[in-house]
């Protein structure tokens, strides 16, 4: 077996965790502002599942870093540039469109990976994949069938679908780029290149999109800068301030 | 055009063998979501292994009024039940 | 308590002798403990009592994820989180239940969201107060929760079917949200001194409000009386507010807290605590709309039901066409 390079699995682990951290978050946003009460407490149980989620990947990155810390000082005590997380989850919610587009787009990727990661040869990671897997699959139903529901609704969801979907596509792309990290987790069998997704993903995507009579847009341009922390969005930042305040204002307390 | 959700009455098996139970209602545009619904609202604390859902315009019931035609004509029929006969101790468990 | 001040409809408790038959048939279900169920006959004044209460509660419910909400994104560990974000989908859950109880008696839930909006319908004064540190959220599953749980037990055996059945999942579903509460203002308490000053300051703010839940002091309370007749109030506001006290107090000595009124002494011959009333007047005037965040609940409630139009909408328009779909296939 390849000898693993523990800095490449840290940063493979924190870009799972903090991807389900952030878009946990910001689905926990809507709490009692949705559109229905069914709704409400749908969007409650998806952000359930991925805070559970970030528990067992961030938990994991704990171990793996080997400096006596736990998943909530990784949540709560780094700054911007050290979240490995894709821009797309850190977006602000918008509407409720918007949100279901975006949560269509990131469950689409997440379970298709999940299911890659239920194979690797780092059981933990195999293991954290299968549990999340079948919450994933719920989550990737439930927001497909919200985004036909919408897209293929009146003429006023539809439109609010496509404009979520123009402004969204941009921030696909960074989920299929890959670094030398990544080429390490290929090498050691705990994870797949994400290049190799994008066929996948496309076929799923294109067919609910279709459904869904919504056009995706022809550009393929891609904003990056997430996964690698290189350049994340200004919304990150702020996400942080409100999330770390607690812990960061009072140190060291038991909560 | 009303644009209220339709009600729909939530059937929820709780274990393997059990029979569907009623457990509440809730809104739904269709069937499809009103399962997804019931998944989320009535199993948050892992009450089911089954969900039937049910328009709510689409039950008959019995009128309340038809209670004592309906219901009352068996309240007499004692020999229906096992207690009503004696069977002495001697011959066991029966 | 979640129904305050619900106002009884009709003219008062009648006597045997000045009701009609079926509205003595009606009493003596009730007497005997036979629930009342959907299609049967009621008085009118039953039905639009219980319209008012269940919607009262339900309401509470709704605009009550909002104070707790407040605190979500930023709960100090991921665990935190999930809890609190647990609770509050639990209340969203049982207001569900409530209005669905609530659409049996003839009332769908829009129509009766839109009386909460406009203003026709109330919701429980606690919610009109804000959170405004982190220890407010173990107060508010401690003594919010707390008050509400000791109304909704006896409701579990109240004479309308469909609400008893409604009360009885939401007791089941509550009994976690108290103990959280409380977990979460122990853990306050015995941190550090910053920590304890945020638990004192929320048991403070917090305590007269909580108060106030159970309802103005029975000898104000002048539809009680054919409320219980009717079995849709189960005890009086005085008798529940004691009982809270007695609850309470020796938990607020365990956490190790001051007392949040001086007036509160153990009075042997009584075997009750004495406390100070709540200030009546502040609490008529939140519910006249002047509490500290009426306002902006409301517009959080309108602005989430508004923005969610063309949601409800767009969905309930691909349902149709889906269906229409199917019928011309067939």
């Amino acid at each position: 077996m390849v000898e693993v390079d523990k800095q490449a699995l840290l940063q493979f682990l924190l870009r799972m965790g903090d991807n389900t951290l952030v878009l946990g978050h910001r689905v926990s946003e809507w709490c009692g502002h949705s559109p229905v009460l069914e709704e409400d407490i749908a969007l409650a149980n998806t952000a359930l599942d991925l805070i559970g989620q970030t528990q067992l990947w961030l938990g994991y990155a704990a171990e793996v870093q080997g400096e006596g810390k736990t998943a909530d000082d990784l949540a709560f005590l780094r700054d911007a540039w050290d979240f490995r997380n894709l821009l797309l989850v850190e977006l602000p919610n918008g509407d409720f469109g918007r949100t279901l587009m975006r949560q269509f787009l990131f469950d689409a990727w997440h379970a298709i990976i999940l299911g890659r990661l239920m194979k690797s040869s780092d059981t933990t990671v195999a293991e954290i994949a299968e549990k999340a897997s079948k919450e994933v699959a719920y989550h990737l139903e439930r927001s497909a069938d919200t985004v036909v529901g919408l897209g293929d609704g009146t003429q006023e969801s539809h439109d609010r679908m496509q404009a979520a979907l123009d402004y969204l596509w941009p921030y696909v792309g960074e989920m299929f780029d890959s670094d030398e990290a990544d080429e390490q987790m290929v090498a050691a069998g705990i994870s797949v290149n994400p290049a190799t997704l994008r066929e996948e993903y496309g076929a799923l995507v294109g067919r609910v999109l279709s459904e869904a009579t919504l056009t995706i847009p022809e550009s393929r341009f891609a904003h990056k800068g997430g996964r690698t922390g290189y350049m994340h969005t200004e919304h990150l930042g702020h996400l942080l301030c409100t999330m770390q305040w607690l812990p960061r204002a009072y140190p060291g307390c038991q909560w | 055009m009303k644009n209220e959700w339709p009600l729909w009455e939530i059937f929820i098996r709780g274990q393997h063998g059990l029979s569907h139970r009623h457990v509440g209602s809730l809104h739904a545009p269709d069937a499809e979501m009103a399962v997804k619904n019931a998944r989320d609202v009535y199993t948050r604390r892992n009450e089911g292994v089954s969900i039937w859902v049910v328009e709510a315009k689409h039950i008959t019931a019995t009128a309340p009024g038809d209670k004592g035609p309906l219901f009352e004509p068996s309240e007499s029929k004692v020999y229906r039940h096992p207690t009503f006969y004696d069977i002495p101790d001697e011959v066991g468990n029966m | 308590m979640y129904a305050q001040l619900v106002k009884t409809a009709g003219t008062g408790v009648k006597s045997k002798e000045e009701m009609t038959e079926e509205e003595r048939a009606f009493q003596d279900k009730i007497d005997r403990d036979i629930k009342i169920e959907p299609r049967d006959w009621m008085p009118d004044d039953y039905r639009a009592t219980l319209i008012r209460q269940i919607g009262q509660h339900a309401h509470s419910e709704i605009v009550g994820q909002l104070p707790e909400g407040n605190w979500i994104t930023r709960a100090p560990t991921l665990e935190r989180k999930a809890i609190l974000l647990a609770k509050v989908q639990d209340e969203a859950g049982h207001g569900l239940y409530l209005y669905c109880a609530a659409e049996t008696l003839g009332v769908s839930r829009d129509e009766i969201t839109e009386m909460l909006l406009d203003g026709r319908m109330k919701y429980s004064s606690i919610f009109n107060y804000p959170t405004l540190n982190w220890a407010d959220i173990g107060a508010v599953g401690w003594l919010v929760d707390g008050a509400a749980i000791m109304n909704q037990v006896p409701l579990q055996r109240t004479s309308y079917g469909p609400y008893s059945r409604a009360m009885i999942r939401i007791c089941k579903e509550e009994s976690f949200h108290q103990r959280q509460g409380y977990d979460a203002i122990r853990k306050m308490a015995e941190g550090t001194p910053e920590q304890k000053k945020m638990a004192q300051d929320a048991l403070n703010r917090l305590w007269f409000p909580s108060l106030m839940m159970f309802g103005p002091s029975d000898k104000d309370s002048v539809h009680s009386a054919q409320s219980m007749a009717w079995k849709i109030k189960i005890n009086t506001n005085d008798e529940l507010r004691q009982k809270f006290v007695d609850q309470t107090v020796p938990q607020i000595e365990f956490l190790g807290l001051d007392l949040p009124d001086p007036g509160i002494k153990w009075n042997e011959e009584r075997g009750h605590y004495d406390y100070t009333d709540p200030d009546w007047t502040e609490f008529f005037n939140v519910i006249k709309g002047n509490g500290p965040c009426n306002v902006d609940r409301l517009s959080d409630r309108k602005n989430a039901w508004d923005d969610g139009a063309w949601v409800r909408e767009g969905l309930m328009e691909h349902a149709r066409k889906k269906a229409a779909r199917e019928h011309a296939a067939e």
